[in-house]
């Protein structure tokens, strides 16, 4: 359903957030982001849009102006990358203790150091604690679709937490790809209105946003906001069969590939799971029972279906485009993991940390994985929980 | 320690560049599609060439211009545009026109022929 | 699986290649295509050596990698003919290069010894229908006559609608841009 089109990641996203028209959009410029606040800017110049949009001196300085807009009633919003999401740091913090409903694109580019402008995940992958919750994209369409998803689940009552929606740097952001869109009018309604129960320009009601806590009552609170997570679970599968109704294109915590009578699998984040799925093909054709299952939202974590996905399994190679540095492997391997422990699903769980700053990922290196997976199943090789892929020795 | 491959292990630690001023080794002369031609007769030695230059591509010896470092003048053309109006020694030419490249060339700017490169 | 083809642009940040693959991803999603187009980024220069790439197929693309088995290889500034810019062509693949040489003496200094050769003087072309030296519509014209991607007559319809949605009220410019296309497409040397 919507309209045939082709756009870049970037025009996709920035197309969404004129769909969704917020009220206020704080703008700082990094790649491989730019484009998104550059062709929103032209939205807003000609028109199109009726967004005040502030220009910030930098990124810790556009996530306090949108939290500022959004506490003082505002359907605020801003986009960044890498560096600029970590600069920002401190204040992603403060948007989801504050109960901030803030949608942010997250154009996932590598950290320095050292310095490297190309795609990994390390730099959303960096701020998984910060409260936020955060959905994967792994083309055009799907960034395009969260963009919208994300609102909803934002400004729930229930939940009121800020949301990430993440995107590969230049193999998506860059690249021109077919996607559908939706009219004005599906959206705009799906979206609906922003009708916060307090913002601080209500000036009839009057409150005080952002206090201290003693450590008689910050433990509360935290515990209040952890709560936020177990209850926004369900309801982002709800909003999410809710936008697929609409749109015949369904996303939930997590797509499988093949997976049902699959022997071994990879977990993948993003572009690269277009790439698996390949690899799976062309692994099926040869009699091999491959699958794959892509991960949408890592935060809150779907541990129950992931359980029960992989269980059936006989070897699992989680892909990491990031590294955790703790001397066992990446940040959704540790995840996966520990998810599974003392669970009915006890196979093997290894790692492989791949296309790092960039690092190109064709099929014959996924292929790669599979083979360890499928000579592990054989006790041909020892078992490695962590491997790097694709690195020169 | 000196680096003796490309694997991880061969790497200086904490990705430092250890030859100081190993930039000149790089050479950018080949992203050339223009190229400055200087006509030392022109030519009133006011440096100004090689004060704007970006690339340090202009030539100086003794206080003197002499002549331009094709292998590392990216073609920018602000020599040509900073060189002054009464001298207008630098020209830019397309880089296919040119004569095989040496540093402190005076070839003259070719005719361009009329065919693509 | 589908129908997949691949192309590898080779030019020089400036050229227009990266523009290239947008264009083509564009008509070919026009057409009713699964596209992608997207470049590669390295020292964002003018003048640097950079690649685009562009997949079309008549099922989704799921692959998200550079292109490394191009079936088509397209250079557009002819200093950068060497063997790297043929790497990974298919037997059967086209190599299409902006020149006044002739395809014989393209393969001697690629060294080019599979496929086929077709060369077009984009860059004159650009300059005499279009005013400047970016050869990368000209190009598309000789894409097509050397590749199945789409009819010449249909490739025509989709980018008049591409350039007018692009440049919109700038005719000469429109024109200009087709009349590039079409001269290609009628001068474009086969071997």
């Amino acid at each position: 359903m919507g309209k045939r089109v082709a756009l870049t990641g970037n025009e996709a996203v920035a197309l969404a957030m004129k769909q969704i028209n917020p009220d206020v959009v704080a703008a700082y410029p990094i790649t491989p982001q730019t484009e998104i606040v550059q062709y929103f800017s032209s939205f807003v110049s000609d028109g199109q849009v009726s967004t005040e949009m502030v220009r910030v001196e930098s990124e810790h300085s556009a996530m306090s102006a949108t939290i500022g807009a959004s506490a003082g009633g505002a359907r605020a919003m801003t986009a960044t990358s890498s560096q600029g999401l970590a600069l920002m740091h401190e204040m992603l913090h403060i948007a989801s203790s504050y109960r901030l409903p803030i949608v942010m694109p997250v154009v996932n580019r590598a950290l320095s150091g050292p310095i490297n402008i190309h795609c990994d995940h390390s730099d959303t992958m960096s701020a998984r604690d910060t409260g936020w919750i955060q959905l994967y994209s792994e083309n055009a369409q799907e960034a395009y679709d969260n963009m919208f998803i994300a609102q909803r689940i934002a400004e729930h009552p229930d939940v009121l937490l800020p949301v990430m929606v993440c995107m590969d740097g230049f193999i998506i952001s860059h690249s021109l790809e077919n996607l559908n869109i939706e009219d004005d009018k599906l959206v705009k309604d799906f979206v609906g209105p922003y009708e916060p129960k307090q913002y601080l320009l209500d000036v009839k009601n009057p409150y005080t946003s952002g206090p201290l806590a003693m450590y008689d009552y910050y433990m509360e609170l935290k515990r209040q906001q952890a709560e936020a997570m177990f209850t926004a679970k369900p309801i982002v599968q709800a909003i999410s069969e809710e936008y697929g109704k609409l749109t015949g294109r369904h996303q939930g915590f997590f797509e499988t590939y093949k997976l049902d009578d699959a022997d071994i699998a990879v977990v993948v984040i993003g572009s690269t799971a277009g790439t698996a799925r390949s690899a799976v093909d062309h692994l099926r054709a040869q009699g091999i029972k491959a699958g794959a299952l892509k991960l949408r939202m890592f935060r809150p974590v779907p541990r129950e279906e992931i359980i029960a996905a992989l269980s059936p399994l006989k070897a699992v190679a989680v892909m990491d485009r990031a590294d955790s540095y703790a001397g066992f492997g990446g940040p959704l391997f540790g995840d996966v993991r520990s998810w599974l422990y003392g669970t009915k699903c006890d196979l093997p769980v290894v790692n492989y940390v791949y296309g790092l700053g960039g690092r190109d990922v064709i099929m014959e290196d996924v292929l790669k994985v599979y083979d360890y997976l499928n000579k592990l199943v054989n006790h041909q090789v020892p078992l490695e929980l962590v491997q790097y892929l694709g690195v020169r020795e | 320690m000196t680096t003796t491959g490309n694997g991880w292990k061969d790497l200086p630690i904490g990705a430092v560049i250890e030859k100081a001023g190993n930039a000149r080794e790089y050479l950018t002369g080949d992203w050339r599609t223009m190229r400055p031609v200087w006509d030392p007769e022109k030519c009133i030695q006011c440096l100004f060439c090689w004060v704007y230059c970006p690339d340090a591509s202009i030539l100086v010896k003794d206080g003197k211009m002499i002549g331009i470092n094709y292998e590392h003048c990216k073609g920018c053309g602000i020599c040509a545009a900073e060189c002054p109006k009464r001298a207008s020694a630098i020209t830019m030419i397309r880089e296919s026109d040119a004569d095989a490249p040496s540093a402190g060339s005076t070839s003259a700017a070719a005719t361009g022929k009329g065919g693509a490169c | 699986m589908g129908k997949l083809t691949e192309i590898r642009w080779h030019g020089r940040g400036g050229q227009g290649a990266k523009t290239a693959s947008q264009l083509l991803a564009e008509a070919a999603s026009a057409a009713g295509m699964y596209v992608q187009g997207f470049p590669e980024y390295g020292p964002e220069r003018m003048g640097a050596p950079i690649q685009a790439f562009n997949r079309y197929s008549d099922q989704p693309i799921a692959l998200h990698c550079h292109v490394t088995e191009p079936d088509v290889v397209a250079v557009l500034d002819p200093s950068l003919l060497g063997p790297a810019v043929i790497k990974g062509l298919s037997d059967t693949g086209a190599l299409l290069v902006n020149t006044s040489d002739s395809p014989a003496t393209v393969r001697a200094k690629t060294g080019l010894k599979i496929g086929r050769v077709y060369t077009v003087d984009a860059s004159t072309i650009s300059v005499e229908t279009i005013g400047r030296d970016i050869p990368n519509t000209p190009m598309m014209g000789a894409l097509i006559k050397a590749t199945d991607f789409m009819a010449y007559d249909q490739f025509m319809i989709v980018m008049r609608q591409l350039l007018e949605d692009k440049f919109k009220s700038k005719t000469s410019v429109i024109e200009g841009n087709l009349k590039a296309i079409q001269r290609a497409y009628e001068e474009v040397q086969s071997e």
